[in-house]
């Protein structure tokens, strides 16, 4: 049985009188992939946000790798395990690649801002920071443009090295945000294929249009209308689900 | 803040050579025999006080990304309490009155950073200014704090060190040196702290702080660490004014002290230490300059700050970085 | 403190609530609209108490010189956000603190050369020149009921133009999405150009109306402009309601603040001010 490591519990989440999340759980488990699709305004990105801490609840629980996390700051969810990568690219353009990833990484360090040591000491000289750097540069495949500014690279490398800097904290469950948005056919084959490398020791959660992509990877498949979720399970249950092909599938295929 | 402007980090050899022909000049300045050498001296002084006090808001803005509009309240707060700590009679010691003063504005900082640092863009603009019009108003209003008449510091302070008198401030030439010492050696400490961790922490927050907080940071509390420490460099230079110019009034922490600050910055280039620098040189010299040619100065420095906005929004620095790559081009 | 008393400072918190008002709107408006911060406002308030005074000597009736006065101050209004403002909507924040600092040199030097640096006294128009009794010994002036009334009155023509009319539709469809705004063939350019000389009338109008209460000096600018910021910070951003209420709240502290407690007097805002920023860091009304 496969360790669960994220789990949210009847989300909600209302702005206004409009419930952009109704009573949505979700379970991630270690070495799994559950993918989170449905039409635009499903509510997928604000579930995203939910559990990233972006937002907080309106109500619901979320328990992450042993502790509650709804309505706290993303710093703090990040720190208790968990790497978001986001839909719309969020990086640092002027910095370099190295810097971008570099600077996740670092945010393990031990030592409090107000540490003088810290004041002094060169940042490159971090053993350690530089390490989960470059490991985490290799597993997105961006050693090539390490030196390169991020504003220069092509937008399927900055998908990648949203990815980088996702992984460069070492987190144990991943939220990825539509990964392949705006990729030609190659960057997405190289980008699903990593995301199957991935899967080894991360619980992951994935909200994605392309359908590929979803039945290639998914273990778990959850459909969102409307901010509900209509059903939910195995990829092959939610293919054949009648309420799915007639609310979302049908039109897609 | 709506856009992070593209800040230089790195300076070019150019402009290091520039900055090191720069110090050599200033080092060498009064060793050249001249009859109105003690006023070139003191206004070399007070511009050297500037550049320290406009590194200090680089740091907060320039890397951080901070645009406060009330940084001169600690300027003046440390200014004051030199003038508080100075007895009617005797000097007091340098050793231990300028790490009070500097350490008692950083304290304010952080006591006002607190509350001020929660916002954001505009709103942090404002409350800064608002916090820094509430100290001013402090000791605008208060008799026993000088009111607006300002106190006067009696004694430039005494460097002697048991019984080692070698440093005698009340000189000129003596002062002149020590500030610049102070000048280099804080630019030294920025520079360093610029490609430190804490330092790469303060510049991931003003490209894009809400990624720092997905990745872990707690960008509060580095915010408030370096809003502390700007007003603790603040009070150093603020105390220095107060040494070299004997008087401290209202005015060190008002609206017009902490725009001008602001100013030097922008003019010489944000986030780079060296820009600050030049552009408190630059922006003194201007405001002399036209204070000279006529009494509506005011209207010449004013279309001067409007020009530089409109034309040349980096800076000095950031002109000479563009000249230099069309020659490239070319 | 007896009824009498309090009644008088509750009608100067009134008044001065009020007047902040005005200014406060107009700078929520800009920056909730066009997203620019004027750092120059508190110069057309100055601006509009030194043309106040000077019409008022030359036409001898301070009415009229307010009226032209309003006439000149939309005018220029209009004249600045044309050649100079709307150039910077996109700007940084930054550029727009230190491009209207410029902005308050130029003003001030504009109105030193015009009209020098001496501090005036405008006259209280002779028909509201007297006083209510309210006991024995005090009594309140009328001139500051009018103040009031008078921003009383264009809170309502503000309030109406903004909820009630076309123009207030769109102005308000433009703060909320301007691209879609322009999608829709409505000339945004013009709004900004209406909002932007409503603003400037708004604070040169308060300046003119209570020039005879506040006299005419050259510092009265930067010190209004702090309370003005004050009360936007505190309302919110862009929220014309919380301007008001916000607005009332400094100026009964303020004036309470004083009376009650004279020994931290002008520190009382800054601390509720403070004190918002801990639970509501961006203003009590923010959209």
């Amino acid at each position: 049985m496969s360790e669960l490591l994220l789990s949210a519990q009847k989300l909600v989440k209302r702005f206004g009188g409009l419930a952009a999340v109704n009573e949505v759980s979700v379970d991630l488990f270690r070495d799994r992939i559950h993918a989170v699709i449905g039409p635009n305004g499903a509510g997928k990105s604000t579930l995203t946000n939910l559990l990233s801490g972006d937002l907080p609840p309106t109500s619901g629980r979320i328990t992450l790798n042993g502790a509650e996390t709804a309505g706290h700051s993303p710093e703090r969810i990040s720190r208790l395990g968990l790497g978001r990568s986001y839909q719309k690219t969020n990086i640092f353009l002027p910095f370099t690649v190295w810097d971008n990833v570099r600077l996740a990484a670092q945010s393990r360090e031990r030592h409090a801002p107000w540490n003088p040591l810290r004041w002094l000491s060169a940042a490159s000289g971090m053993t350690q920071v530089n390490q989960r750097c470059e490991r985490a540069i290799e597993l997105a495949g961006l050693t090539q443009r390490s030196q390169t500014v991020a504003a220069t690279i092509s937008h399927g490398e900055q998908r990648q090295l949203e990815i980088a800097m996702t992984l460069a904290t070492e987190p144990t469950v991943l939220l990825l945000d539509e990964p392949l948005a705006g990729m030609g056919q190659a960057e997405a084959e190289s980008m699903v294929a990593l995301l199957q490398k991935l899967k080894k020791d991360h619980a992951m959660m994935l909200v994605e249009h392309d359908m590929d992509a979803v039945f290639a990877l998914a273990d778990q498949l959850t459909v969102m209308v409307n901010g509900q979720v209509i059903a939910s399970g195995t990829p092959a249950q939610v293919r054949s689900d009648p309420l799915v092909q007639a609310a979302y599938l049908g039109e897609e295929h | 803040m709506s856009s992070p402007k593209a800040t230089l980090e790195m300076l070019p050899k150019g402009v290091q050579a520039l900055l090191a022909l720069g110090a050599v000049a200033l080092a060498a300045f009064p060793l050249i025999p001249s009859d109105s050498s003690d006023f070139y001296l003191q206004m070399l002084s007070q511009m050297m006080i500037l550049a320290i006090f406009a590194m200090s808001l680089d740091l907060l803005q320039g890397v951080t990304g901070l645009v406060s509009l009330g940084h001169a309240a600690y300027f003046g707060l440390a200014g004051y309490a030199l003038a508080f700590l100075t007895p009617a009679d005797v000097p007091v010691s340098l050793w231990w009155s300028l790490p009070v003063a500097a350490l008692g504005a950083g304290l304010a900082a952080l006591v006002i950073g607190f509350f001020v640092v929660r916002t954001h863009g505009i709103y942090f603009i404002m409350v800064t200014m608002a916090f820094a019009q509430m100290v001013f108003f402090l000791f605008f209003d208060n008799k026993e704090l000088g009111g607006s008449d300002g106190l006067y510091v009696n004694f430039r302070p005494d460097a002697s060190l048991f019984g080692w008198t070698g440093i005698d401030l009340e000189n000129k030439t003596t002062f002149f040196y020590f500030t610049l010492a102070m000048l280099v050696s804080i630019y030294a400490f920025l520079r360093r702290l610029l490609f430190s961790p804490f330092g790469r922490v303060l510049a991931g927050i003003r490209v894009n702080e809400h990624r720092m907080r997905a990745v872990g940071y707690g960008t509060f509390g580095y915010k408030l660490a370096a809003f502390g420490l700007a007003g603790t460099l603040a009070g150093v230079a603020g105390y220095l004014w107060a040494a070299q110019t004997g008087f401290v009034n209202p005015e060190l922490m008002g609206f017009h002290m902490s725009a001008h600050a602001i100013m030097m910055v922008i003019l010489g280039g944000m986030g780079n230490f060296a820009g600050a620098i030049v552009g408190a040189f630059a922006f003194e010299y201007v405001m002399h300059f036209f204070k000279d040619l006529t009494k509506h100065w005011q209207l010449l420095m004013g279309s001067f700050i409007v020009l530089v906005v409109v034309f040349a929004p980096r800076g000095l620095l950031g002109l000479g970085e563009r000249f230099m790559k069309k020659k490239d081009v070319a | 403190m007896d009824f009498a008393n309090f009644l008088i400072q509750l009608l100067n918190s009134l008044q001065y609530g009020l007047l902040l008002f005005m200014l406060a709107a107009g700078l929520t408006l800009i920056f909730g609209i066009m997203g620019v911060v004027n750092l120059a406002h508190g110069s057309f308030y100055m601006l509009g108490a030194y043309l106040a005074w000077f019409l008022a000597s030359q036409f001898d009736s301070l009415v009229l010189a307010i009226v032209v006065g309003t006439l000149i101050a939309v005018a220029l209004g209009w004249a600045l956000e044309w050649l100079l403002f709307r150039h910077f909507y996109h700007r940084d924040h930054l550029d727009q603190v230190l491009l209207t600092f410029g902005l308050i040199y130029i003003f001030e030097e504009v109105r030193s050369i015009l009209w020098g640096d001496d501090v005036h006294s405008v006259a209280v128009p002779e028909l509201v020149n007297w006083s209510i009794p309210l006991t024995e010994n005090l009594s309140y002036p009328v001139y500051r009921l009018v103040i009031s009334a008078v921003c009383v009155a264009l809170a309502l023509g503000l309030y109406f133009l903004i909820s009630k009319t076309r123009l207030g539709m769109k102005i308000r469809a433009g703060a909320f999405n301007r691209e879609m705004t322009e999608a829709l063939g409505i000339n945004i350019r013009l709004i900004h150009g209406v909002v932007f000389a409503l603003g400037v009338a708004l604070a040169a109008i308060a300046g003119m109306i209570a020039s005879p209460i506040s006299s005419v000096y050259p510092g009265m600018g930067s010190s209004v402009l702090i309370m003005c910021f004050v009360v936007v910070v505190i309302g919110g951003i862009g929220s014309v309601r919380g301007a008001l209420v916000s607005a009332l709240l400094v100026g009964l502290v303020d004036t309470f603040g004083k009376v009650l407690v004279p020994q931290i007097a002008g520190m009382a805002v800054y601390m509720l001010m403070a004190g918002v920023l801990l639970y509501k860091p961006e203003g009590l009304f923010k959209q």
